[in-house]
């Protein structure tokens, strides 16, 4: 075990808590612990065995799944065709477009959440009347399920006819925008854009918080104004919790699925069709099972590839 | 002084003007709620109006409304309370019996999440199909308890891990056994810590919309897959649409109001506190 002052060190981040962390010279593991440690496996068996199932078995399956002829409609024709799933599914046109589709829309949520999390974060943090309250209006989005986030802001907002945004556009002599068909990717990025912002203006407020304020007054002292104090003294301060919101939420965004379900149906074409999007097409509306799964082990790799930077970053902040 | 005054009240100009443009589609909703169809869709949109209560009575008239409430409330809670009783032992283990595999088994742990929900899709449904548990709420309780489960444990293990050790070495001196160690002196030292670990954990379930659209139907289906079925309506349903929202959406913000700040740790995996 390592001491755990470590606690401290590892993470700097971390805001000051109401009781002090427990002295560096914390009990050495004793004979005591050592001879009961003997019998934690039945404690940790359940945990550990349903989540060696849960991740291994539906894996094997979708693997082998992707080397099968497989449609529901038709489940006597059934059997190995080798990469002939993986065939069909880089000759259509569709995969293409929603790996560009999902990467767009990852791509996009992150500039904007990122960018503008940083500014609200930086905003939250100066003391100002009515904070408290503020602050839980500010990220009331990220409670909202998708569904509704995804329905309100089709119709109530951005409805072409009816829509708030058309309304205010009108209003100062603009066309309004028939946002679904002539944007549809651009709606569905400003929808999931809304809801991620304030996860991502929370976390980096929370690092923010936690920014030792001697060094912010130092700073003060030695002339720095408020645009070097941001670039050289929060910024850098904020580089690794930038980094986590960057992965968690491109776990989360390479996967977004309800929010395009409600509003285009993937459409008009594929416009607006994902990968996830695209497998649930395969598998439950055309029932190609084999060409869903090759479409989900592409998805899964796509996954990993940004799990495991996650897993790193975040693996060196356990003092276990 | 006189500058500082000036400066705050700018500031405070300022951050309420964004708060209130990033909640105004939530508002508006709540709005939406106590219109007539007809006021729901003018234009220019009515902001002054005798507010109604015909659309929360016609919601839950019409579409069985409380039944995918109880439906929301017994997978969340449900799927939770299990999570916690799979996790609680392994995390106590995991946070006082420190092995040599610990931290790879927390490790491997969080990786799991990376198994994105739609590759496993085919293999689930086909599965769920054969036992019959596609549209039940029981199967769906299954699926978010082993989503949620890498979560709840890593959030138990570092609440746990700030319990102070003195006080469980003491209770040790007086004789308590493991079991008692557990249930006598961790789960009451760490009650908020279980509490905002559970709170993130009926948040994720309540709003998760994968698994909840593609393994229910009319039976099982929570409340983000009936509001999904506001999608291809007939006739005027904003109104309705929003006063099934807002009942959908308002017992969630008041949770996650109430636990932004562990909601962090949780969400972050103990990265950013």
């Amino acid at each position: 075990m390592e001491p755990t002052g470590s606690l401290a060190q590892g993470s700097e981040m971390r805001i000051p808590s109401p009781s002090p962390s427990p002295p560096p010279t914390a009990p050495a593991p004793g004979p005591t612990t050592d001879r009961r440690s003997v019998r934690t496996l039945p404690l940790k068996l359940p945990a550990v065995l349903l989540l060696l199932l849960w991740s291994i078995v539906p894996l094997a399956m979708t693997l082998w799944f992707s080397f099968q002829r497989y449609n529901l409609l038709n489940p006597t024709e059934h059997g190995w065709v080798g990469f002939e799933n993986y065939h069909f599914l880089v000759t259509d046109p569709g995969l293409a477009k929603s790996i560009g589709n999902t990467l767009l829309i990852v791509g996009w949520v992150l500039v904007i959440t990122v960018s503008l999390g940083t500014l609200l974060a930086v905003l939250f943090d100066q003391d100002f009347f009515g904070r408290g309250v503020a602050r839980v209006l500010m990220i009331a989005p990220f409670f909202v399920m998708p569904t509704v986030s995804a329905l309100i802001w089709k119709n109530m907002l951005m409805h072409p006819a009816n829509g708030v945004i058309s309304f205010l556009l009108m209003s100062v002599g603009l066309e309004p925008i028939d946002w679904f068909s002539q944007a549809p990717l651009a709606s569905i990025i400003v929808i999931v854009a809304w809801q991620w912002l304030p996860f991502a203006a929370l976390i980096l407020l929370t690092a923010i918080q936690a920014l030792d304020p001697e060094r912010k007054e130092a700073a003060r002292m030695d002339g720095a104004g408020p645009f070097s104090m941001f670039f050289f003294i929060i910024i850098p301060h904020l580089a690794r919790a930038i980094s986590v919101v960057v992965m968690i939420e491109t776990l989360f965004l390479l996967a977004v699925f309800a929010e395009i379900f409600v509003t285009t149906a993937g459409g008009p074409g594929l416009a607006s069709t994902n990968l996830a999007f695209l497998i649930y097409r395969y598998a439950l509306l055309e029932y190609d099972i084999g060409a869903a799964s090759a479409g989900g082990v592409v998805a899964i790799i796509l996954a990993n590839v940004v799990a495991a930077f996650l897993v790193r970053a975040i693996a060196k902040n356990i003092e276990a | 002084m006189n500058k500082a005054l000036r400066r705050k009240i700018i500031i405070t100009a300022a951050a309420w003007a964004v708060a209130l443009l990033i909640f105004f589609p939530i508002f508006w909703m709540f709005l939406t709620g106590f219109k007539t169809e007809v006021e729901a869709i003018a234009i220019p949109p009515s902001l002054f109006f005798t507010p109604t209560l015909e659309n929360y009575v016609a919601v839950r008239e019409r579409a069985d409304y409380f039944k995918f409430f109880w439906n929301s409330i017994y997978v969340s809670v449900g799927s939770t309370v299990l999570a916690l009783v799979i996790a609680v032992p392994c995390s106590y283990a995991m946070a006082f019996f420190v092995g040599k595999r610990t931290k790879d088994t927390l490790v491997w742990m969080l990786s799991t999440k990376a198994l994105p929900a739609v590759g496993v899709l085919v293999p689930i449904y086909l599965i769920f199909r054969d036992v019959g548990l596609l549209d039940v709420t029981f199967g769906l309780m299954i699926v978010y308890t082993l989503v949620n489960l890498p979560i709840v444990v890593w959030m138990l293990f570092s609440f746990f891990k700030e319990v102070p050790r003195e006080v469980l070495e003491a209770g040790r001196m007086d004789g308590a056994q493991p079991k008692d160690e557990l249930y006598h002196l961790l789960l009451p030292l760490s009650l908020p810590g279980i509490a905002s670990t559970s709170l993130l954990a009926i948040i994720l379930s309540w709003n998760e919309a994968f698994w909840s659209l593609n393994l229910t139907a009319a039976n099982a289906a929570p409340l983000t897959a009936f509001i999904a079925s506001f999608s291809s309506p007939e006739g005027l349903f904003w109104a309705k649409l929003s006063a099934a929202s807002t009942m959908a959406i308002a017992p969630i913000l008041v949770f996650g109001w109430m636990s932004q700040r562990q909601l962090v740790r949780g969400l972050t995996f103990g990265a950013v506190k």
